[in-house]
C-alpha cells in the first residue's frame, strides 16, 4: 500500500507549450513503427497489382513462382480464405469492396488486388510477385472525369445531404445587379503520408494479433472481425507510432491480406505497401468539378448563391467528395442552393482525405468571394463581414461560437492587409508579380462517443489508457496535459498510453473529432479518479482503475451549427515569363476551440496550410484515359511540397472556447488547408489580374494565361 | 555439415555507428533493408524505397545518401552513420535537441532522415560548400550565411507530408548557431593551445 497526492498544483498544464512526451523516441529513432516491430518466422507478403484496368482475371500462373526460392504461398481469388462484407462498419457505412481482396475474379480498376505472394525475405516476396504471370480478359473502360457527366447521381455525403435549396435561385439571380458565374476544378490528390501502409498478423492461443499503422485499432479490429466472422473479442490490433494518416489509414488491402496469409501459413506474416501500390490502394481525393453562381446587392449582400460540386467514385463504393457542403455553413443568401453529385468510373475508390468536402469547396467558393468583391469593389474582407449569417443558413441553427470575424480582424492587423491596393499587377519586383490575397476557412466540429481508464499506481504515478491515435496531430501529448490537469498533478506523473483495441472503444483520428473526444472521456475518468482520491488515501497493490463512458454526454449534446473558423493570407510572387509562382508568405488566424499544446497545435495549424500550398501549387494526380492507370505514381511524379516551397507560415490563433465541450476544444487537424489555396490563388489574380480557376496552379497554366493587368 | 551460402549471397561487414557487424546477405538487399530486417536498426525509415523522400537518409563517410539507392554488398568498407549514432550516448546531438525542443516534426516518420541530413548540411555548409540559392559561388567567397532560404533548399532532398518545414528550418537554424560557436570555442582554445606549446 502506498499514499498519492493530487492537488497539489496550481498551473494548469493545458495552454502551456509541452514538447511531445515520445519526442525523444522520435528523434532517437527508437519509436517503432508498424512494420519495425520483430516477430520470430516472420515471413513477408507483396501484393501484385491488376495491370489491366477493367475485366476478368482468366488465370493466375502461379505455379513457377511457387518454386522460386523462398516462396511460401500464392494467395488469390482461387485459393484464398472467404470473407464476409455484409456489414456496416464503424463509420456507417458499408465496406469498400477494395478491401475485400481475393474473392472474385473480375477487376474494377487499374491497381487493384490480384495477389498476394507470400516469402522467406522480402527480397525473394518481391521478386516473385513480379514474376507472377496473370491473364486477363480485358474489357473497355472509362475513367474520364468530365465536366459534366450524364451518369451523374446526387447523394449524402458526410457533409449532409446530397441537395439543399431555398428560394428562387434564377429569379434572384436575375434581380441582382452583380453576379458571378464561375466553374473551379481540383484535381486527383493523394494523401502520401510518409510512412507506407504496413500490418503484421499472426495468430496467437486463438486470438488474432495485428500490429498495424492506422488512424483507429477498434475500427480495423472491428472490421476485421466482421470480414472474417470473428469474435471481437479475439482480434487484437496495436498501431502505437502512425507515420501520418490524413485520412487514408483505415481498413486496406495489406491488412486483410496479411491476415488470410497468417492463417493459411500459421506463421507471422507482414504486407507493407509499396509507394506505388498507395496510389492505387491507399484512397485518395476525388477531383472536382465546382459551379458557383453568386448574386449581390450593390452593398454586396448576397441575395443568390448556388454551389455544385461533381467527384468521382469507382464502380464498386459510392464514396462522395462534398465541396459544396461549405456554403451551407458560410454564407446565406434569400435564395441558396447546394448539391453534391458523383458519378461512377472504373477508377479505385477515393476517400477522406485532409478536410474532404472542405478543401476543395472551399477553394471554389472563397475564390468566388474575391472575384464577387472586384467586381463590386469592395475589399474582399469586408464583403465577406457583410455576409456573416446570423444562423446556419440552411439549418436555421444558432451557432456554438462563430468568431471569424475576429480572425479576419486580427489577421489583416498582422498581415498588413490595410495597405493593400486591391488593384491588380500593380506590383512589381524584377521578374516578379507581387499580389496578396484571403480568403475564409471552416470546419465541422463533432465529438464521437469514447471510453477511458485511469489508473493511479501504487508507485504514484497515473496511468491513463485510452484508444486514442496519434498520427503526428501531438494528442498522445494533448491527453497528458489534460489528465494531468484533471488530476491535479504534474504531467511527468501522468502517463497515457494510446493505440491499443483492448483499451476498448473510442473516436478515430478523424474528422478533427480524435482529441476532442477522448479528452473528454479522459477528463470524465481522471476527475473521477481524483475524486475517489481525496476520499482515500491508500493506493492498492493493483492501483484504483476509473472508467468513463461519454456516450451519455456525447448524445446529450444540444443541435447547433458546430465549427471552427479561420482568416488565411498569402503573399504570392509570379513570374509570367517562366510560370512560376512562389508563396511569400502565409498566414493564418483561427478560431478553434481551445488550444491545448500551443506547441504541436501551431504544427497542425501551418502543417494544414503547406497542405494548401502544395494544392494550389504542386499536387496533381494524370489517370491516363488510355491505359486507366496514373502517370509518374509516386513521390517524383506526384510533387507534395518540399521544403525549398515553403516560406515563413505563421499560425495563430484567437480566444474561441467551446462552450458545451469539457474541456473547451474544437478540433484542429483539418481547418488549416480549408480555404488556403484559395488565399493563395486570390493573391495570383491580385499579382497578375488572371482568375485560375483550375488546380494546381501549373507554370504552363500561368504562362498560357499571361497578365491581364 | 552447413552447406554453403548460395552464390546470390556475400558475407559482409558494416561499419554502423563505430560497430562492424557481419552478416550474410542477399546480393539485392538494400542498406536500408539491410539495417532494418537484418540488423534490427529500425531508426532509418522506407518512405518510398525509391530515392524520392529522404526518409532512408543516412551519412555515409559523413556524407548524405539515401539508404535505399545503396546495396549493402557496396556499403562494405564505408563508415556508416545512422540517426541511432547520433547521440553521444544519453546526450542527445543539438539537431535532435532542437527538433525535439521547437517540434521540428509531427508523425516522426520523416524525422530520422531529417535530422541525418541536417546534422550533414551543417557540417557541408561550415565546409564551404555552397547550394542552388547561394550568390556567390566563388571558392574564396567562403561559406554563405546559412539564411532560411539556405537551409529550405539543402534540406529540399527529405520531404515532411505533415508540413513541419517552418520549425524544421528553425531547428537546423538552431543547431547550426550552437555548432558555429562550439567551432569558434574550439579555435579560440586551439589559438590558445598553440601559445601555451610556444
Amino acid at each position: 500500500m502506498t499514499t498519492t497526492t493530487t492537488g497539489l498544483r496550481a498551473v494548469p498544464a493545458v495552454g502551456t507549450a509541452h514538447t511531445r512526451v515520445e519526442g525523444r523516441d522520435k528523434v532517437t529513432g527508437a519509436a517503432r513503427y508498424a512494420a519495425e516491430i520483430p516477430f520470430t518466422e516472420l515471413a513477408h507478403g507483396w501484393l501484385v497489382l491488376s495491370t489491366v484496368t477493367r475485366g476478368r482475371i482468366s488465370s493466375v500462373e502461379d505455379a513457377p513462382v511457387l518454386a522460386m526460392p523462398g516462396v511460401l504461398a500464392v494467395l488469390h481469388h482461387g485459393n484464398a480464405p472467404r470473407v464476409d462484407t455484409d456489414y456496416v462498419g464503424m463509420l456507417g457505412m458499408p465496406p469498400d469492396p477494395t478491401i475485400a481482396v481475393f474473392q472474385h475474379d473480375r477487376v474494377p480498376h487499374a491497381g487493384w488486388p490480384v495477389a498476394l505472394v507470400v516469402a522467406e525475405t522480402s527480397e525473394q516476396a518481391r521478386e516473385a510477385a513480379e514474376a507472377l504471370v496473370v491473364h486477363y480478359e480485358e474489357e473497355a473502360h472509362d475513367v474520364t472525369f468530365a465536366k459534366e457527366h450524364p451518369d451523374a447521381y446526387s447523394i449524402p455525403g458526410p457533409g449532409g445531404p446530397a441537395v439543399t435549396e431555398k428560394g428562387d435561385l434564377e429569379a434572384e439571380l436575375a434581380a441582382s445587379p452583380v453576379t458571378v458565374d464561375a466553374v473551379y476544378t481540383t484535381p486527383e490528390e493523394h494523401h502520401n503520408s510518409m510512412e507506407p501502409h504496413a500490418a503484421t498478423a499472426l495468430w496467437d492461443g486463438g486470438r488474432l494479433e495485428v500490429v498495424d499503422s492506422n488512424q483507429g485499432t477498434i475500427w480495423v479490429a472491428a472490421e476485421l472481425a466482421s470480414l472474417f466472422s470473428l469474435d471481437p473479442a479475439s482480434v487484437h490490433v496495436r498501431s502505437e507510432h502512425v507515420g501520418g494518416g490524413f485520412g487514408s489509414k483505415g481498413v486496406r488491402a495489406h491488412q486483410v491480406a496479411a491476415v488470410m496469409a497468417a492463417t493459411v501459413l500459421s506463421r507471422p506474416v507482414r504486407v507493407v505497401m509499396t509507394r506505388r501500390q498507395m496510389f492505387s490502394l491507399a484512397g485518395y481525393r476525388s477531383p472536382t468539378t465546382q459551379r458557383v453562381r453568386l448574386g449581390a446587392d450593390a452593398e454586396g449582400r448576397l441575395r443568390a448563391l448556388e454551389h455544385s460540386c461533381l467527384s468521382l467514385t469507382s464502380t464498386v463504393h459510392e464514396f462522395i467528395e462534398s465541396g459544396a457542403g461549405v456554403a451551407r455553413v458560410m454564407y446565406d443568401a434569400p435564395a441558396h442552393h447546394t448539391a453534391n453529385r458523383v458519378v461512377r468510373l472504373d477508377v479505385p475508390s477515393p476517400t477522406f482525405m485532409r478536410a474532404p468536402g472542405e478543401a476543395p469547396g472551399s477553394f471554389a467558393l472563397e475564390s468566388a468571394l474575391d472575384e464577387l468583391a472586384e467586381k463590386l469593389g469592395i475589399d474582399p474582407i469586408e464583403l465577406r463581414t457583410r455576409n456573416e449569417p446570423a444562423v446556419g443558413p440552411v439549418s436555421g441553427l444558432p451557432f456554438s461560437t462563430r468568431n471569424l470575424p475576429a480572425c479576419f480582424e486580427e489577421g489583416a492587423r498582422r498581415f498588413g492587409w490595410a495597405d493593400r491596393d486591391p488593384r491588380p499587377g500593380l506590383r512589381r519586383e524584377g521578374r516578379w508579380l507581387i499580389g496578396t490575397g484571403t480568403a475564409a476557412a471552416s470546419f465541422f466540429v463533432g465529438a464521437m462517443p469514447s471510453t477511458a481508464a485511469a489508473t493511479a499506481e501504487a508507485d504514484g504515478t497515473f496511468t491513463v489508457r485510452i484508444n486514442a491515435a496519434d498520427i503526428g496531430t501531438g494528442a498522445r501529448t494533448a491527453l497528458t496535459l489534460i489528465a494531468a490537469d484533471a488530476l491535479e498533478v504534474p504531467t511527468d506523473r501522468v502517463r497515457v498510453r494510446i493505440g491499443d483495441s483492448d483499451f476498448g472503444p473510442a473516436m478515430i483520428a478523424g474528422g478533427s473529432m480524435g482529441t476532442r473526444s477522448w479528452a473528454w472521456a479522459v477528463t470524465a475518468a481522471a476527475g473521477e479518479l481524483r475524486e475517489r482520491l481525496a476520499l482515500s488515501d491508500t493506493i492498492p497493490p493493483e492501483g484504483i482503475t476509473v472508467r468513463s463512458d461519454t456516450t451519455a454526454a456525447v448524445g446529450a449534446l444540444a443541435q447547433k451549427e458546430r465549427h471552427s473558423f479561420g482568416a488565411q493570407f498569402a503573399e504570392v510572387a509570379v513570374d509570367v515569363s517562366t510560370g512560376e509562382v512562389r508563396v511569400r508568405r502565409m498566414l493564418g488566424v483561427f478560431a478553434a476551440g481551445r488550444i491545448i499544446n500551443p506547441l504541436t497545435a501551431r504544427g497542425q495549424f501551418t502543417g494544414g496550410m503547406i497542405w494548401g500550398i502544395s494544392m494550389a501549387l504542386h499536387e496533381e494526380a494524370v489517370r491516363d484515359r488510355n491505359t486507366g492507370a496514373l502517370y509518374g505514381a509516386d513521390l517524383a511524379g506526384y510533387h507534395v511540397a518540399s521544403n525549398a516551397d515553403v516560406p515563413l507560415v505563421e499560425a495563430d490563433w484567437v480566444d474561441d472556447t467551446d462552450p458545451d465541450d469539457p474541456v473547451g476544444i474544437k478540433g484542429i487537424g483539418e481547418i488549416g488547408i480549408v480555404g488556403a489555396a484559395a488565399a493563395i490563388a486570390n493573391a495570383v489574380w491580385h499579382a497578375t489580374g488572371v482568375r485560375h480557376r483550375d488546380l494546381p496552379i501549373r507554370p504552363d497554366r500561368v504562362i498560357t494565361a499571361g497578365p491581364h493587368v | 555439415m552447413a552447406t554453403a551460402p548460395p552464390s546470390t549471397y556475400s558475407a559482409v561487414t558494416l561499419n554502423i555507428n563505430g560497430e562492424k557487424h557481419t552478416l550474410t546477405v542477399d546480393h539485392r538487399t538494400t542498406l536500408l533493408d539491410a539495417l532494418r530486417e537484418r540488423l534490427d536498426m529500425t531508426g532509418t525509415k522506407k518512405g518510398c524505397d525509391q530515392g524520392q523522400c529522404g526518409a532512408c537518409t543516412v551519412l555515409l563517410d559523413k556524407r548524405r545518401a539515401v539508404a535505399c539507392l545503396q546495396l549493402a554488398v557496396a556499403a562494405e568498407g564505408r563508415e556508416i552513420t545512422t540517426i541511432e549514432g547520433v547521440a553521444e550516448g544519453d546526450q542527445l546531438h543539438a539537431v535532435q535537441q532542437a527538433f525535439l525542443d521547437l517540434d521540428g516534426y509531427q508523425c516522426g516518420y520523416c524525422t530520422p532522415g531529417q535530422i541525418c541530413s541536417a546534422v550533414a548540411v551543417i557540417e557541408e555548409h561550415a565546409a564551404g560548400w555552397p547550394s542552388a540559392v547561394t550568390d556567390d559561388v566563388r571558392p574564396e567567397a567562403g561559406p554563405p550565411p546559412l539564411t532560411p532560404d539556405e537551409i529550405r533548399e539543402r534540406m529540399s532532398g527529405n520531404l515532411c507530408r505533415c508540413g513541419a518545414y517552418v520549425s524544421i528550418v528553425q531547428a537546423v537554424a538552431r543547431a547550426a548557431e550552437a555548432d558555429a560557436a562550439a567551432r569558434a570555442d574550439r579555435a579560440e582554445q586551439g589559438t590558445e593551445h598553440e601559445g601555451a606549446a610556444a
